[in-house]
C-alpha cells in the first residue's frame, strides 16, 4: 500500500492505495467518477483519457500511486457549474456521440489537443484521434465538432 | 487490474535505483509504463518490485552538445517532438517521436524505456542505429551497433540503468514507416542517414531485432538519391511473418520505406507513409 495525495478536479484527495490500482479504478470505484471509462485492456482505445497535470494520459496506463502529487481533471471536472465546456457543446451540437461510450475520453483528448494548438486542419484533428476509438460515430461528427470548437475557443482560455 | 501484489519504490537519484534494485529480489524499473504496464496487465511480466524512474531529474535532459544532441532516458517522446534545439539538428529524429503511437502514450513514454526494450517494431530503435548513436548507461559506454542484439534483448545486464544517449547530428537524415493501423507500431520503418562517417541504412519492424542494410548504404554512398535503391531487393529470408503483412511484403515494403525516407532527407522533412 502507498499514501497517495493528489487534486482531482480541483478538490484535495488524500488516501491509501494499493500499488496494483491503476489509476482509473482509483478514479471510478473509490472517487466514484465514474464517467472515465474501460474500454481495452491493450492501452488501445482511449475511453480512460484524462488530464494529469494538463496533459491528456491513459489512466488505465498508470498506476494511481504514480499520479502522487499531480493535478488530475476528469469529465466531471471540465465543464462550470451548470454551463457545459465548449467542446462537449460542440458535441452535442454536431451530434458526435451515440451510445456515447468512447465520450469522456474524446472530449478530454479534444480539449488537449486545441491547448497544443494541434486541431488547426481535419486532417490534424484525425492524426490526433489515433488513440481514441469510436465504435459507433464513423468519427465523421466528431471532427465537425472538434474542428467547431478549436475555431470557437483560444487554445490558452480551454 | 493486476492479479498479484509488488511492492512499488520511488528512489531520489540514480544510485539510490541501483542501490534498490540490488537489494530488492525480482525488480524491474518503471519508466513511462508504456510498455511495462500493458504487458504486467496480460499477465506476460510479474516483477516483485517496481522501482519508479521517471521522476528522476537526471534523466530528464536535453543538451545540444558540440555536434550532437544529448537526451536524457526519462525524456518523453512528446519532448523529443517539441524540442527546439533537436528539431534544429536532427528534424527526422523529432518527426519519428511525433508517429510514435497517440498523444496520451507520447506524454507518457520515454526514449530509454523504448531502448531498454527493444521491441522489433519500435521506431527509436532506427533512429539510434541508423544515427550511430552511443548509449550511456550506469556501467558502460555502448556503441548503437552493440546495443541491439534480438528480439526483446539488448546489451543491458541486470539492474543496469540507461542514462543518456548521444546523438551525432548528421549531414541529413529521413524516416518513414508504414504503421500498423491500429497500433501505429512500425510494420517496417527505415530511418535513413548521410552521417560524417557515411550513410546508414536502419530497418525497423521487418524482422526480430532492428538491423542495418549494407546494400542500401553502398547504392546510397554512390548517389544518395532515392533511385539509387530501385534495384536493391532485400531477401525475405529471417523476415517477420505475421497477420499483419507476410515476410515478402515486409521485403518489397523496406526498399519502398528506404526510398521515402530519402526524400524526406533531401526534402528535409520525415514522411509517414499514412497520417
Ligand atoms: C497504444 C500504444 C501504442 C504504441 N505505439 C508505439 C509505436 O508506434 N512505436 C513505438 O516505438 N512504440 C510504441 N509504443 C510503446 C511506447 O513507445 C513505450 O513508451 C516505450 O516502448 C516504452 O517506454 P516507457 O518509458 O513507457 O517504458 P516502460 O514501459 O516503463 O518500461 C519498458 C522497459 O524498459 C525498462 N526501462 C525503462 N527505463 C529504463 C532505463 N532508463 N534504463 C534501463 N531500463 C529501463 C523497464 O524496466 C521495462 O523493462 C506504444 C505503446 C502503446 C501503449
Ligand atoms: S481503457 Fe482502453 S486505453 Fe485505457
Ligand atoms: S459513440 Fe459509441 S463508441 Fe463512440
Amino acid at each position: 500500500m502507498t499514501v497517495v495525495n493528489m487534486t482531482v478536479n480541483g478538490s484535495p484527495v488524500a488516501a491509501e492505495v494499493e500499488n496494483r490500482m491503476l489509476l482509473v479504478y482509483f478514479l471510478r470505484e473509490t472517487l466514484r467518477f465514474t464517467g472515465t471509462h474501460i474500454g481495452c485492456d491493450t492501452s488501445q482505445c482511449g475511453a480512460c483519457v484524462i488530464h494529469l497535470d494538463g496533459r491528456a494520459v491513459k489512466s488505465c496506463t498508470m498506476f494511481a500511486c504514480q499520479a502522487d502529487g499531480a493535478s488530475v481533471t476528469t469529465i466531471e471536472g471540465v465543464a462550470q457549474d451548470r454551463t457545459l465546456h465548449p467542446v462537449q457543446e460542440a458535441f452535442r451540437e454536431h451530434h458526435a456521440l451515440q451510445c456515447g461510450f468512447c465520450t469522456p475520453g474524446m472530449i478530454m483528448t479534444a480539449i488537449d489537443m486545441i491547448r497544443r494548438k494541434k486541431a488547426q486542419d481535419r486532417k490534424m484533428i484525425r492524426r490526433e484521434l489515433e488513440g481514441n476509438f469510436c465504435r459507433c460515430t464513423g468519427y465523421h461528427n466528431i471532427v465537425d465538432a472538434i474542428e467547431t470548437a478549436a475555431e470557437h475557443c483560444a487554445s490558452d482560455r480551454i | 487490474m493486476i492479479p498479484y501484489q509488488f511492492g512499488y519504490h520511488r528512489p531520489g537519484s540514480i544510485a539510490q535505483a541501483q542501490a534498490l534494485f540490488s537489494s530488492l529480489h525480482d525488480a524491474r524499473f518503471l519508466a513511462g509504463g508504456q510498455t511495462l504496464i500493458p504487458v504486467m496487465k496480460q499477465r506476460l511480466a510479474n516483477p516483485a518490485h517496481l522501482i519508479d524512474l521517471s521522476r528522476l531529474e537526471e534523466l530528464s535532459l536535453v543538451a545540444a552538445e558540440d555536434g550532437a544532441i544529448v537526451i536524457g532516458a526519462g525524456v518523453r517522446h512528446f519532448q523529443v517532438e517539441d524540442s527546439p534545439d533537436i528539431r534544429r539538428t536532427i528534424q527526422a529524429l523529432a518527426r519519428l517521436a511525433g508517429t510514435i503511437g497517440d498523444p496520451a502514450v507520447r506524454h507518457l513514454g520515454t526514449l530509454g524505456g523504448s531502448l531498454a526494450n527493444n521491441d522489433p517494431a519500435a521506431d527509436y530503435p532506427a533512429a539510434v542505429l541508423g544515427l550511430g548513436a552511443t548509449i550511456v548507461t550506469t556501467n558502460n559506454v555502448i556503441a548503437a551497433d552493440k546495443f541491439f542484439s534480438g528480439m526483446f534483448q539488448t546489451a543491458l545486464q541486470e539492474g543496469e540503468i540507461i542514462k543518456t544517449v548521444s546523438f551525432p547530428a548528421p549531414l541529413r537524415a529521413g524516416y518513414a514507416k508504414f504503421p500498423n493501423p491500429a497500433s501505429r507500431y512500425a510494420i517496417v520503418g527505415v530511418f535513413v542517414a548521410q552521417t560524417h562517417a557515411g550513410v546508414r541504412v536502419a530497418v525497423t519492424g521487418a524482422a526480430p531485432c532492428v538491423f542495418r542494410t549494407t546494400e542500401m548504404e553502398r547504392a546510397l554512398s554512390i548517389r544518395f538519391e532515392p533511385d539509387s535503391l530501385s534495384d536493391v531487393r532485400l531477401s525475405s529470408d529471417g523476415l517477420n511473418s505475421d497477420l499483419h503483412a507476410s515476410a515478402e511484403y515486409r521485403a518489397h515494403l523496406v526498399t519502398v520505406m528506404a526510398k521515402r525516407a530519402v526524400t524526406a532527407a533531401l526534402d528535409g522533412q520525415s514522411s509517414p507513409i499514412r497520417e
